[in-house]
């Protein structure tokens, strides 16, 4: 049914649909009015049986899913930010221990400094933790690739986090259809763990494992991960013959057709980037898109083909990886090793920072013409940074960092409207 | 594509119009995407909310900077934030204000701008009338409806019974209904003078 519906209410609705039975969370911006949409859901006993569980951090909520989901039991949460960071050792835990968990995340920034804004860096902090993140564009996909985590998730018993834009996506109201009961159950069958803890046939689950096994242990973890390769493309094959409609995959191009210039990139900002490309394909650039919806596990292949007959790409991330640059990136460049093709890198977003059509279309028409350096921060304020490497030469004692800049930038747009 | 950005105090409904706004297109089978500006909401900070309209699927997530239209929600904004930034040439304007432009000194905004786009409401006088509560949003959104001529009432008074119940939502269509009738009539007096 088609609806005009908040991001984070679609998304709850979808979860409902997929019957969890026991959902446990801690609220924290952007992902609370998912979980307090499942409270109330539960609570009204429109969503049953289902037990939620009020826990009292992250940490907890996390390690009741391992709980829960090693009890048998179809288990979601939800996290953001500081509170996935919160959660890190339980998030290993619950790859290590094949459990097929779902969690949204509803991306937002890493402090310090403190920001609720949206950028990549919470999930792309856990690329290497076991589970598999998929990115929605849209809420429709959030909702759609939701319902495919679960079937996913378990038919292959390891986690998955679905990553939704924080703010952009969980907080913006649009179209969404949201499916039936009748679609969901006949998609997606009632969870049949691999394991399950059960009082009348005990085992263990979490031995401790040495030397001797700990490899086998974690290769399993990859082979897992390289059979999602060939399992997410054949669910969205079976989603598009339930619900009619493409949804999810490994990646999606866009007007790639004769591109000499590909942009690549995830997430919700694949729909400003498709309108800048098709406002450059009008005055006549060979321009296309490559969106990557599996982050995790990372489609080598599929990336590869999509941009071997491109003469150059720029991968457009929220993320950074201090020290080194792009985060996606590093992997896209591996994806093209031996290809010779030129590779551009563009940090964009950070902390919120708006990604602009403007902005996008200088970028772009530089990398056609191949004037970008190796990493490019889009909308960097080089006045403010090059002010506070100057204090940092100047003294010794130069101060924080962070309340230095928001002076500076406090002085400068009073200074514009003063 | 048709762009209205909305600017109000936090605690004024600034989010949940551009949300009825959306509810209200979506009724009449338009594209709409509504959004905020994702600052750290506190009651009287000036907050800032998006929505867009098109027949076709938005995709655009840019915030707006050159809206079709502006609805402000609280006048005492405009000596703090420049609420007419990037407004297009014809876009409109529609005010919270039980005084004209000419009365709180935007005669010249009128002048350049002419006045067949641009209208004042008292909607918080209406929202205190008909709901109790000082909350200009829903008003403004019907006076919209009225001054844009974008979007019926019975669509407004949809999104209003798709977000509120009972008493609430009988007061907000009295207060939506007596607000499109006044601007209506606004641009019924100025077309005929």
């Amino acid at each position: 049914m088609l609806k005009q519906i908040e991001g984070s209410k679609a998304v709850a609705e979808a979860i409902a649909l997929c019957r969890p039975e026991v959902i446990c969370a801690y609220p924290i911006s952007p992902q609370t009015h998912i979980v307090e949409a499942l409270g109330e859901m539960v609570k009204s006993e429109e969503l049953s049986p289902c037990e939620f569980i009020n826990v009292e951090s992250e940490f907890a909520a996390m390690s009741v899913a391992i709980g829960s989901s090693a009890a048998g039991a179809r288990s979601y949460t939800a996290t953001a930010s500081q509170g996935l960071l919160f959660m890190v050792e339980a998030v290993y835990n619950a790859a290590g221990l094949g459990l097929p968990i779902v969690m949204t995340v509803a991306n937002r920034a890493i402090g310090a400094p403190i920001n609720i804004w949206n950028d990549h860096s919470d999930s792309l902090s856990q690329r290497d933790s076991g589970w598999m993140q998929l990115f929605a564009e849209t809420n429709q996909e959030a909702v759609d690739l939701h319902i495919q985590a679960f079937k996913l998730a378990e038919e292959l018993s390891m986690p998955i986090m679905v990553c939704m834009d924080g703010f952009i996506l969980t907080h913006a109201f649009e179209r969404v259809d949201i499916p039936t009961q009748e679609q969901v159950d006949g998609y997606l069958p009632p969870f049949d763990p691999r394991q399950s803890l059960d009082p009348k046939e005990p085992i263990s689950i979490g031995a401790m494992v040495g030397p001797e096994a700990f490899m086998e242990v974690k290769y399993l973890a990859h082979a897992k991960q390289m059979q999602a390769l060939e399992l997410i493309p054949q669910l969205a094959a079976e989603f598009k013959q339930q619900f009619g409609r493409e949804s999810g995959g490994l990646v999606r191009t866009y007007r790639a057709e004769d591109a000499e210039t590909m942009i690549v990139a995830m997430g919700s900002v694949l729909g400003t980037v498709k309108d800048t490309v098709d406002e450059l394909r009008e005055q006549g650039h060979k321009i296309g898109v490559l969106g990557i919806i599996s982050y995790r596990p990372f489609p080598l292949k599929e990336v590869r083909a999509a941009l071997v007959n491109c003469k150059r790409f720029v991968v457009l991330e929220k993320s950074l990886a201090v020290g080194m640059g792009g985060i996606v990136a590093t992997d896209v460049r591996m994806a093209v090793t031996g290809t010779g093709l030129k590779g551009f890198t563009a940090i964009a977003g950070l902390g919120g920072r708006n990604i602009t059509k403007a902005s996008l279309h200088k970028l772009f028409l530089e990398a056609e013409q191949e004037k970008l350096e190796p990493v490019t921060f889009v909308d960097l304020d080089w006045d403010v940074v090059n002010k506070q490497l100057e204090r940092e030469r100047q003294n010794r004692h130069s101060g924080p960092i962070a309340e230095n800049i928001l002076y500076d930038k406090g002085m400068s747009s009073s200074a514009k409207f003063g | 594509m048709f762009q209205i950005r909305v600017h109000g105090r936090g605690g004024q409904g600034v989010v949940t119009a551009t949300e009825m706004l959306s509810v209200a297109a979506f009724e009449e089978g338009r594209h709409a995407q509504a959004f905020p500006s994702f600052g750290s909401e506190r009651t009287g900070a000036p907050v800032v909310a998006f929505c867009r309209l098109d027949d076709k699927e938005i995709r655009l997530r840019e915030p707006i900077m050159e809206p079709d239209a502006l609805i402000i929600q609280d006048p005492t904004l405009l000596h703090q934030v420049d609420v007419f930034a990037g407004l297009k040439a014809d876009g409109y304007v529609l005010l919270n204000s039980a005084h004209s432009f000419e009365q709180i000194g935007l005669g010249e905004l009128v002048k350049q701008r002419g006045h067949s786009k641009m209208s004042t409401l008292p909607a918080t006088e209406l929202g205190l009338k008909h709901v109790g509560r000082p909350i200009p949003n829903v008003p403004l959104i019907a006076g919209f409806a009225a001054l844009s001529g974008m979007f019926k009432l019975e669509s407004v008074i949809k999104a209003i019974n798709e977000k509120f119940s009972g008493k609430v939502a009988e007061g907000n269509i009295a207060a939506a209904t007596e607000a499109y009738e006044l601007v209506k009539q606004q641009m019924e007096d100025r077309a005929h003078a």
